[in-house]
């Protein structure tokens, strides 16, 4: 008697744990990647390398935003020889300089892995600045 | 060759699998503490990331202003406004926003109005030296008020979170990244120079400058003495526009133009009393 219940709420409960899987079978939610503009393209070399910059790109603009507020200091020579502006979108060697199609390559992402960084509430994208 | 192998895999197949296994884990192990080692000794791709100040930006050991308020007239306050208001992306709660852009944006209130650098009238600028018989010139004339950049900044001591500090060399400056809008700097001041962000200021920017970033709403807001143009080697936007009104300085170097301005002439500065040291001279 008891047995079957369980079986039957063990059987629910199981279904019901799995949803994210058996929802997504057959569908393809690939990760999307970031488009790189041409000019990064033709850069070739970012701050750091490429899957350091996936992996560690919030910590290195936290770095970035406490050097130039609290030491001044704006200019930047990575690791690998080249020289950048610490700044997210003033001037051509800053990161919206080189990567300047924001919703290609940083919003893609984002809204991928759901994230929210506040960065846009001040800072301004080249782009829509300039269309305005 | 191949018996030898048999044998191996046979006879001893336990202690040879055993000391594999052990040397792989000590040499797994070992791979970190290597690798630090490496870097420590300064091995290779070690090179590590420069930080710099650009080569051409001004410097001072303690920034200050001195305002010629001879030289300052109705035509040099609106143009010396409207230079820092451009700079900064500081709104004009005076413009009607773009309806298209942003539908249904609400009249601002003029106490909400974000300020840098605006115009005073003596009796407010310099409230303790109201002389009962006052120089006629003082009742009309223009002054320009601004952040004093004080040399005992009581908002700096009020900032809870370390939001507003004062640099090495004497400017008072916000990161407004940590800034979460107490507004107890703005208690603290006793010039006024703080506003706050009562909303989004995006509608009543004219025309937004890429070279600074807007506020959000919620955050204090200051005279950063063009921190920003002075690292690029650029007068701050309200000396350009002043036409030669204001100077700003190095006041700890007796050599420097704000200094020989200041020998010569009488200069007092605002509520002096309070003992802030203020950084901005105005010359009668």
């Amino acid at each position: 008697m008891s047995r079957n219940a369980i079986v039957a709420g063990l059987t629910v409960f199981v279904i019901v744990a799995l949803f994210p899987f058996w929802f997504n079978i057959g569908r393809t939610n690939a990760a999307p990647e970031a488009e790189l503009s041409a000019k990064a393209k033709a850069a070739k070399k970012c701050v750091l390398d490429k899957y350091d910059m996936r992996a560690n790109h919030m910590s290195l603009l936290d770095e970035w935003r406490d050097t130039v507020v609290r030491d001044s200091k704006r200019v930047y020579k990575s690791a690998n020889g080249k020289t950048f502006g610490m700044s997210l979108s003033t001037g051509e060697d800053s990161c919206m300089g080189c990567h300047v199609d924001k919703e290609k390559f940083c919003d893609k992402c984002h809204n991928y892995a759901s994230v929210n960084p506040y960065c846009w509430e001040c800072h301004t994208d080249p782009k829509e600045v300039a269309n305005e | 060759m191949n018996n030898k192998r048999e044998n191996f895999l046979n006879k001893s197949s336990r202690r040879g699998f055993l000391k594999v296994a052990g040397i792989s884990a000590v040499a797994i192990g070992a791979a970190p503490a290597i690798k630090a080692v490496s870097i420590a000794s300064g091995g290779g791709e070690a090179a590590l990331p420069v930080k710099t100040a650009k080569t051409e930006a001004l410097t001072a050991k303690r920034w200050g202003m001195v305002i010629d308020t001879n030289k300052i007239t109705e035509e040099v306050v609106e143009s010396v406004v409207a230079a820092c208001r451009n700079s900064h992306n500081i709104p004009d709660f005076g413009i009607q926003p773009d309806e298209e852009k942003y539908p249904n944006t609400r009249p601002a209130k003029k106490m909400q109005e974000i300020k840098w650098i605006w115009e005073e009238h003596y009796h407010n600028a310099f409230p303790e030296m109201e002389d009962e018989f006052l120089a006629d010139k003082f009742k009309s004339l223009p002054f320009l008020v601004t952040c004093n950049h004080c040399k005992n900044a009581p908002c700096v001591q009020a900032c809870p979170t370390k939001a507003t500090f004062k640099r090495e060399d004497g400017i008072v400056i916000m990161d407004f990244h940590r800034c979460i809008g107490c507004r107890f700097c703005m208690a603290a001041c006793p010039y006024g120079s703080r506003s706050f962000n009562f909303r989004d200021a995006r509608p009543f920017i004219e025309k937004i400058n890429p070279e600074f970033p807007v506020r959000s709403k919620g955050v204090v807001e200051k005279c950063n003495l063009c921190a920003e143009r002075l690292e690029r080697g650029l007068q701050p936007a309200c000396v350009e526009a002043s036409e030669g009104a204001i100077v700003v300085g190095d006041l700890e170097d007796p050599e420097s133009e704000v200094r020989a301005i200041l020998k010569e002439n009488y200069a007092i500065r605002r509520k002096q009393e309070l003992g802030t040291e203020p950084s901005v001279y105005y010359i009668m």
